[in-house]
């Protein structure tokens, strides 16, 4: 997995709740049995005016002039400004994988639903949880200025606007650790082969039901 | 001081506790489908890896399976649409491959996969589960600690059988008297929604708890903590009681003999202690409660099937009323109209929320003796499992649907989420008995309302949403 320590970047505005992973990335597109290419297919229906299928030729897609991420000025964007809830829904890793193609590094909202946010981690993208207020000045910021940049430093934990103020922000060490150094975290677990054996061993002995495969 | 159900079920599987507060968690059921699960078997390839435990692990293709009676026979080599069988394609290779179990397209037994799991007792009480598919929470209503992960888990279910995982916050939902006649376990997940809200579950393990879920069946059990994850929770589950082990009983994978008694046994521990803590508690009151549509585009724009759409003219400025603005304007109804006059395009009766056979029996009950409206463009019924449409069948339910002017399928997820050819067209209105009216979710422009399947079916007869509670009885021989 991709590495995360500090990333600087143009920010761009999703602005509205409950943004979902179906809105993210259309189920259409999920029939790929591949982990990469969904970029050009993020937030396929927002995105194009016309009905996105997977195999067409996106370049030549109407796209929708009302649609923030297709204003010349949030072209090149890698850090996505949202709202709460961020990814709720379906647990789709192609939305991560969706997101992550496109350029976005990190996402910053006030919230994420659970299994997206999980997500988002194995994948090299950063989710920033911050306080609903400094979301809203955040907002208020980026559309005030154009090729408005904002840094996210994981390693000390805080998103530092252009003014260098810091707001710090919340990561669970264990992600933090596997993100920082871009683990692959199959081979951190496997470690632990022995203990999971122990375990194994133990309730095949207490629970013979659930180990149908080595009771007599 | 006591521990709640989630705690005992987590203590049980803890294989080990690390300083950074992580814990590995054992993962005794992996239930596998074709759309998540090609990229996390490529995975394991390329790092030379192999599954840890092929007995916990189950697969069954159900996202893309067609449910039209001719294509569906040409089994996989018939599925039209080439990228749904190349998915399908590469399931069957993928569990040949490695070694697992495939319930393969036209078997008997192939369903959605969380109709399988409990049906062919490959969920039971006190186990974890886990699917590449959010909507895996309905296993708790075996008392199982089950839930959704990614691709990217699936993966580090199968090469390790466990899960690095976060203790989640308690949260109790409490559901106080009974369900009136008419008001069905759908109706209780999205009045909960409604309260709520999409995100009120985000960080907690739910566990639904009161006399009205006491009262509930298994089937409605399941329909209820499917819709955790539409709440933010990860997973719902439920006590184990005497109707949760009757479910079990019996269940081609449930134990037998001596097996069976002891694991009976230990099942009778999964509650709740008395002196529990929860992290937060929801009481409603299971009366007050009616038959519930969705008017929007997240399932938390409820509303019971009395009422009227909300106005945002009405509402302060903010992001509620900007969200209540759009999805208005995506499901193109007025704000302050009633709920009972947006008319229905087409019917959908399944998913893994309603597609078991008490599901079939309540729209059964409802469409005897009467048929879709002229305005209904098509009315689907599509059971969850081939086992459930041959009990369906058995009970001649499926001769009701027919009379009534609605198609019978083939067992699948369908029209739920639209990868096959089930869809709505654009600006299209469909009763649905699913558990997502996302944008687009059921087909490009498409508007789902969500409902229970008698509400759907009432709402098929009617050409519009009808309470079904005031349905006049149909007049007719014995039946
Ligand atoms: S029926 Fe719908 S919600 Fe359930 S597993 Fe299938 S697609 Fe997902």
């Amino acid at each position: 997995m991709r590495a995360f320590t500090v990333h600087q970047g143009l920010v761009a505005p999703m602005d509205r709740a409950n943004v979902d992973t179906d809105l993210i990335i259309p189920k259409q597109f999920l029939k790929s049995i591949k982990r990469s290419g969904f970029g050009p297919n993020a937030f396929d229906e927002l995105r194009y005016l016309d009905e996105g299928q997977p195999g067409m030729d996106n370049a030549v897609r109407p796209l929708n002039p009302e649609f923030p991420l297709n204003f010349a000025r949030y072209q090149g964007a890698s850090i996505l400004l949202a709202r709460e809830n961020f990814g709720c829904g379906s647990s789709r890793e192609h939305a991560p994988w969706a997101l992550e193609d496109y350029g976005f590094r990190a996402i910053i909202a006030p919230s994420f639903a659970d299994i997206f946010y999980n997500n988002c981690f194995k994948n090299g993208v950063l989710p920033v949880v911050l306080p609903a207020e400094q979301v809203d000045g955040l907002f208020a910021a980026m559309y005030a200025q154009e090729g408005y940049e904002l840094k996210v430093d994981l390693q000390n934990q805080q998103v530092v606007l252009p003014g260098g103020e810091a707001l710090p922000f919340d990561v669970d060490s264990y992600r933090r650790q596997c993100l920082l150094e871009g683990l692959d975290d199959i081979g951190v677990t496997l470690k632990s082969g022995d203990a999971i054996r122990r375990y194994e061993a133990a309730t095949a002995a207490r629970s013979p039901w659930l180990f149908p495969e080595v009771s007599p | 001081m006591g521990r709640t159900l989630y705690d005992k079920l987590w203590d049980s599987h803890l294989v080990e506790e690390r300083e950074d507060g992580s814990a590995l968690i054992y993962i005794d059921r992996h239930l596998v489908h074709e759309v998540t699960s090609p990229q996390a078997f490529e995975g394991l390839r390329l790092a030379g890896r192999n599954p840890w435990r092929l007995a916990s692990t189950l697969a069954v293709p159900d996202h893309n399976v067609p449910t039209e009676k001719e294509e569906r026979a040409g089994g996989v080599a018939g599925i039209q649409d080439p990228i749904s069988r190349l998915q399908v394609e590469t399931l069957d290779e993928n569990c040949d491959a490695f070694g697992i179990d495939e319930i393969p397209i036209n078997d008997r037994r192939q369903g959605i996969v969380h109709v399988v799991g409990p049906e062919q007792g490959a969920t039971l009480p006190g186990m974890t589960v886990v699917c590449g598919d959010s909507h895996t929470s309905t296993h708790g209503a075996l008392g199982a600690l089950a839930h959704g992960i990614g691709t990217s888990e699936v993966e580090h279910v199968l090469a390790t059988q466990c899960l690095v995982q976060q203790k989640m916050k308690n949260m109790r939902v409490r559901v106080d008297g009974r369900l009136a006649p008419g008001v069905t376990a759908k109706d209780l997940a999205l009045a909960i929604i409604g309260e709520i809200g999409t995100a009120g579950g985000t960080g907690y393990a739910i566990e639904f708890a009161g006399e009205a879920v006491e009262g509930l069946t298994m089937e409605g059990r399941m329909t209820l903590c499917n819709m955790s994850i539409e709440a933010g929770a990860r997973m719902g589950m439920i006590a184990v009681d005497d109707v949760t082990i009757d479910y079990v009983r019996g269940r081609p994978m449930a134990p037998k003999g001596e097996l069976w008694d002891q694991a009976v046994a230990a099942w009778r521990d999964l509650h709740s202690d008395a002196d529990a803590v929860f992290d937060r508690e929801i009481v409603l009151d299971a009366a007050s409660i009616a038959p519930q549509v969705t008017w929007g585009t997240s399932p938390e724009m409820v509303a019971p099937v009395t009422a009227h759409i909300p106005d945002p003219e009405s509402m302060e400025a903010g992001t509620r009323r900007d969200a209540t603005t759009r999805a208005l304007h995506y499901m193109g109804l007025q704000g302050g109209a009633a709920i009972s006059s947006i008319p229905v395009d087409r019917v959908f009766i399944g998913s893994c929320t309603n597609s078991r056979i008490e599901d079939l029996r309540e729209a059964a009950a409802v469409m005897r003796g009467r048929h879709v409206a002229q305005t209904v463009k098509q009315a689907l019924v599509v059971p969850g499992s081939g086992e459930v449409k041959a009990q369906a069948e058995a009970e001649g339910l499926h001769q009701v649907f027919i009379d009534a002017g609605m198609e019978w399928r083939e067992p699948g997820c369908s029209m739920c989420l639209a990868m096959n050819a089930d869809k709505l067209g654009k600006g299209e209105h469909c009763a649905s008995t699913s558990n997502r009216n996302f944008e687009g979710r059921q087909g490009f422009g498409g508007r789902t309302h969500l409902v229970s399947p008698a509400m759907a079916a009432a709402a098929a007869a009617a050409g519009h949403f009808v309470d079904v509670r005031t349905l006049e009885p149909v007049q007719e021989g014995q039946a």
